[in-house]
């Protein structure tokens, strides 16, 4: 089996030679990261085991939840958000973090913000899992590097705004998420397989093509061709 | 205005997981900010990287965890840290609209017409901007209208985004938007198209082991 085959082949798995970023959030000391690109396959191994563990928070209860909690301020909401979400940041942050205790505390800071933020969702511009996973994502770059994280800025004159306005939304959002999700419940093991090296665990691609023993080519098609058979996916339901 | 030469998934996957350094990252950024087509593919990414997140194998939180979560957001939650979302714009809000876009505007400090640029010789010009990363070269470029470049080759990645004027490229034309990435493999020849100068962001590996196209162009005048 493939994820068999490349974890033993996997003994150089590197440590890059970054500069040790300062921590971003004074509270939490952050040492350097691990970057471990090998990590991502041990642990798709247990997550293979728990394949079969029920899914917790269907997408709708997710967003009444958010919504609760960006309206209401419902603690009882934001504790359903937070055994749920809660244990995946944490999982997330110690993809980078040796230490737990880091791993936790950059999760607090997640929550925090989505506590902090949760007025501000939209339901029809995007699902609550990958806006949760977008702070996660800043919060973690802003921890461990010390530059800026230049992002575009929608209310920028300059901005060039999209071409035609979401259709009606949250229906729509609903649909997209449901075949995605199907759609990357079928992409092949070794492609799904870089996406979570890529988004988990800070490793460059070609650090990943080092440590996979895969030419830079091949890794580069196998992204272009996963992300080809997502965008397929969704414009076959449209 | 259609953008026509878009990132490649690579390069926009290694933004979405928030891995791309920062030099490299201003310009896939800036891009964004010019090309809805492909904000709608970040989204995807971004969509998916929220579907691995739900897939995750979960780390148990603390027993405490939720308890202290809870006192924090009652007592520093309420009024604390308002979004940054939308505060960062360097320029005052006018009728035209500006030539670099945000995130790029704000690291030159203003628009092209506040611009100090420098000279290169040959009519050309630069200016070099600052970034923390220590990996990359960054640099908003003139290129004066008509001039061709030599064809030459390169020593890493390279990323050029037009910003106003075009360029061809072989048979290529790049406009504002435009992205080319070029790679060590990638013989290019590019020629400012006559008529008008074009600006344009440069980034390139660190420099040193490395001759870009535009890295030679301002070799005779640096010396590296």
């Amino acid at each position: 089996m493939v994820i068999r085959h490349t974890v033993a082949a996997v003994t150089t798995c590197m440590t890059i030679a970054v500069p040790i970023p300062a921590p971003a959030c004074p509270d939490i000391p952050i040492p350097k990261p691990r970057r471990d690109c090998a990590a991502g396959l041990r642990v798709n191994m247990k997550r293979a085991r728990m394949s079969e563990t029920a899914r917790e928070l269907t997408k709708d209860e997710a967003r009444a939840l958010l919504e609760a909690v960006g309206r209401d301020r419902d603690m009882a909401a934001f504790e359903a958000l937070f055994r749920h979400y809660g244990p995946r940041i944490k999982a997330y942050m110690a993809r980078l973090a040796r230490d737990g205790s880091i791993a936790e505390e950059l999760m607090q800071e997640t929550m925090i913000a989505v506590w902090n933020k949760a007025a501000q969702f939209e339901p029809g511009r995007g699902n609550v899992s990958t806006w949760i996973f977008t702070i996660a994502r800043n919060l973690r770059i802003d921890a461990y590097r010390k530059t800026r994280r230049p992002d575009f800025d929608p209310n920028d004159p300059a901005f060039v705004p999209d071409d035609t306005p979401p259709a009606d939304a949250v229906v729509e959002e609903r649909q997209e998420a449901e075949r995605l999700r199907s759609a990357m419940a079928v992409l092949p093991q070794e492609q799904l397989e870089l996406l979570r090296l890529s988004f988990f665990n800070d490793c460059s691609h070609s650090s990943i093509a080092e440590t996979l023993n895969l030419p830079l080519g091949t890794v580069k098609s196998r992204i272009r061709l996963a992300f080809a058979k997502l965008r397929a996916a969704l414009e076959d339901g449209q | 205005m259609t953008v026509r030469h878009h990132v490649s998934d690579e390069l926009l996957l290694a933004y979405a997981a928030g891995t791309l350094e920062e030099g490299w990252r201003l310009a896939v950024a800036t891009h964004l900010a010019l090309c809805p087509d492909c904000r709608k593919r970040l989204s995807l990414m971004e969509d998916a990287g929220g579907q691995l997140l739900e897939e995750i194998a979960p780390e148990p939180a603390l027993a405490t965890s939720f308890e202290r979560l809870r006192q924090r957001v009652l007592h520093e939650g309420a009024a604390a840290r308002p979004s940054p979302a939308g505060t960062r714009s360097a320029a005052p809000a006018r009728a035209a609209s500006p030539v670099l876009p945000e995130p790029l505007r704000s690291y030159v400090g203003g628009d092209v017409e506040t611009l100090k640029w420098k000279s290169l010789g040959r009519g050309a010009y630069h200016i070099p901007i600052k970034t923390d990363d220590g990996t990359t070269m960054v640099r908003l470029l003139r290129i004066p209208a008509g001039k061709p470049v030599p064809e030459h080759g390169h020593g890493g990645r390279e990323l050029t985004l037009v910003l106003s004027g075009s360029f061809h490229d072989g048979e290529e034309l790049f406009a504002r938007g435009d992205l080319e990435e070029a790679d060590a493999n990638v013989q290019h020849q590019p020629v400012a198209t006559p008529g008008e100068d074009c600006i344009c962001l440069a980034v390139t590996d660190a420099p040193l082991k490395f001759r870009s196209w535009l890295v030679r162009l301002v070799q005779p005048v640096l010396g590296i």
